[in-house]
């Protein structure tokens, strides 16, 4: 089940990221020897195995519902690249093809 | 390079105070620049806090940590400072509130004296991946100290701190502990709180103190471990005072010693220098049998899918709408997120989102990340078995000693394999920690770890004490 350079392009765009050819080319041969290397878990039968998600014993945690003080707005936002006002601002969204 | 326990009786007995213990290691660290351990220092900030600490030592209501001198991995939040994670994408990333971690380091009166230089996003086992530069090793600065905690073995091991807070996701701490000759404790999943520290592989992300010894990292322990409201996977298990069961004797301890890692990747002059440890304590008392970890073998392969999975996911937040690195320009709202990651992210960081990405996409999910869940219990019920029979485990820490720089960079997977023996304690969520175990004949400190049962760290402290103190 080899990457193609295809799958590379695929998969960036899914993580929104993006490459020259060159970095391309060598993501596909790095995947490629990486996933090599994984298949040996195909030797195992998981058949009847659970998959483990969390290795502690862990159910849901409640809490008392009380109102408790958290970041200003203005902390919140100091981070911000680019802000007006009480919010983020980004550039324009309505009208993009596929978000 | 001071222990803390020597700094506790100097302060005692008033041949120093915090603040002129903080100047020295204020002065190592500016000794020390070319070594690039550190990537922010906060110099007032530690001497005001100095002062407060000798002011409440002469008053007698001093914490715990009075006296000790931190420095923090920079992938932890220091309210105020900036908080890079070894990234161009964070860089000006100014964290507006305290880790919980550091808010309890700080309560105890340590003091915190900067932030140090990582692998980006923790990813990386040599500390060459940081966007601010490669972290040298002391004494040979043409290898590597290890990673992704680098910054921080050096901090320790050069005298720039007392301790060191770091992470460990998949041997983080412990194999830079092993390459630079210092302690690095791994406690158990959930032990500590991660409020505060920036997303790895959430389900891995463990923090952990680096420390000249053990009793220094039972120290540390002791004021960060506990249940915490605002990371829910924070564990409610009760604390111990891990000094506590210190300064024991080894009789009748049941060692086990994983034949699967005493293979033939592992460099020979290791596997003699562990097997010396072992001998002592046979000699002292303890019980010690070769037990079996079958799975060890695919440890490897398993963390890599699962901890890339967690990551592709944890780092999608990364998109310039809300901090980070935004780049100029960009007309759409795509465009914007996929330039800004692009140009922020480094190589490794990105090799790891594109593999998790992959093995998280439709049609992979079941051969990969699912596969990879499932093998996961096997390795956990691997050590559940082992540690039916015995009460810890003893394995080198790495398969080899400090390599140079460059060595590995273009071969992921043969980094990756330098992870072999520190792997498996994230995966099966157990405690670890490495020591130092002399030194290679190029005089390379070779690292021993001891793995624990869940929740056991005393166990492991408590060997890697005897070791330490009787040679």
């Amino acid at each position: 089940m080899a990457v193609t350079v295809n799958d590379v392009e695929h998969i960036a765009a899914l993580a929104k990221l993006e490459f020259s050819n060159e970095e391309k080319e060598k993501f596909t041969h790095q995947l490629n020897q990486i996933l090599n290397y994984v298949e040996k878990l195909k030797e195992l039968d998981t058949e009847n195995v659970e998959p483990l998600s969390h290795v502690i014993e862990l159910s849901n945690r409640f809490r008392e519902d009380k109102a408790e003080s958290g970041l200003t707005p203005e902390e919140a936002l100091q981070n911000a690249p680019s802000r007006t006002e009480k919010f983020f601002k980004v550039p324009k969204v309505i009208g993009e093809k596929g978000s | 390079m001071k222990s803390f326990d020597a700094i506790k009786s100097e302060l005692a007995s008033g041949a120093s105070t915090c603040e002129s213990l903080t100047r020295e290691y204020l002065e190592a660290i500016d000794r020390a620049k070319h070594l690039n351990a550190f990537l922010s220092v906060f110099a007032e900030e530690a001497h005001g806090q100095a002062r407060a600490v000798d002011r409440k030592i002469r008053e007698g209501t001093a914490g715990p940590l009075a006296g000790m001198v931190v420095s923090i991995k920079d992938v932890m939040c220091v309210k105020g400072h900036r908080v890079t994670c070894g990234s161009k994408i964070l860089e000006e990333f100014v964290a507006p509130y305290d880790a919980t971690a550091v808010a309890r380091l700080r309560k105890a009166d340590a003091v915190i004296i900067g932030k140090t230089n990582m692998d980006e996003f923790a990813m990386g086992s040599s500390t060459e991946n940081s966007a601010f530069g490669r972290v040298k090793l002391p004494g040979d600065e043409s290898r590597v100290p290890g990673g992704s905690s680098g910054g921080s073995a050096v901090a320790v091991k050069a005298g720039m701190s007392t301790v060191s807070l770091g992470t460990d996701t998949g041997g983080s701490v412990r194999q830079p502990a092993s390459f630079t000759g210092v302690v690095g404790l791994k406690p158990t999943y959930g032990r500590v709180s991660r409020y505060g520290l920036v997303a790895f592989a959430s389900s891995f992300d463990q923090i952990g103190p680096l420390s000249l010894t053990a009793r220094d990292s039972a120290a540390v322990l002791n004021v960060i471990a506990g249940h915490d409201d605002r990371d829910s996977t924070s564990a409610t298990v009760p604390v111990p005072d891990f000094t506590a069961g210190l300064n024991k004797d080894v009789k009748g301890l049941r060692i086990g010693v994983p034949k699967e890692y005493f293979d033939d990747a592992l460099q020979e002059e290791i596997r003699g220098a562990v097997q010396k440890k072992i001998d002592l304590l046979r000699n002292h008392g303890a019980v010690i049998s070769e037990v079996t970890l079958p799975h060890t073998a695919y440890t490897i392969a398993t963390y890599y899918i699962l901890a890339t999975a967690e990551a592709s996911s944890n780092l999608a937040r990364y998109d310039g709408a809300r901090y980070g690195y935004r780049v100029k320009g960009a007309k759409s709202l795509t465009e914007m997120y996929t330039r800004s990651r692009s140009e922020g992210f480094g190589g490794e960081v990105k090799r790891r989102i594109m593999l998790g990405t992959y093995v998280l996409s439709a049609g992979y999910y079941d051969a990969y990340y699912r596969k990879g869940q499932k093998v996961r219990r096997l390795i956990k019920e691997d050590f559940d078995n082992a540690f039916l029979r015995v009460d810890c485990l003893i394995t080198p820490t790495s398969p080899s000693t400090a390599f140079k720089a460059g060595e590995k960079m273009d071969d992921p997977l043969q980094m990756y394999l330098s992870d072999v023996y520190t792997t498996s304690a994230n995966l099966a969520g157990i405690p670890g920690i490495s020591i130092p175990c002399g030194t290679d004949r190029q005089g390379l400190p070779i690292g021993l770890q001891i793995l624990g049962k869940q929740f056991d760290e005393e166990t492991i402290l408590r060997a890697a004490d005897f070791l330490e103190t009787s040679g």
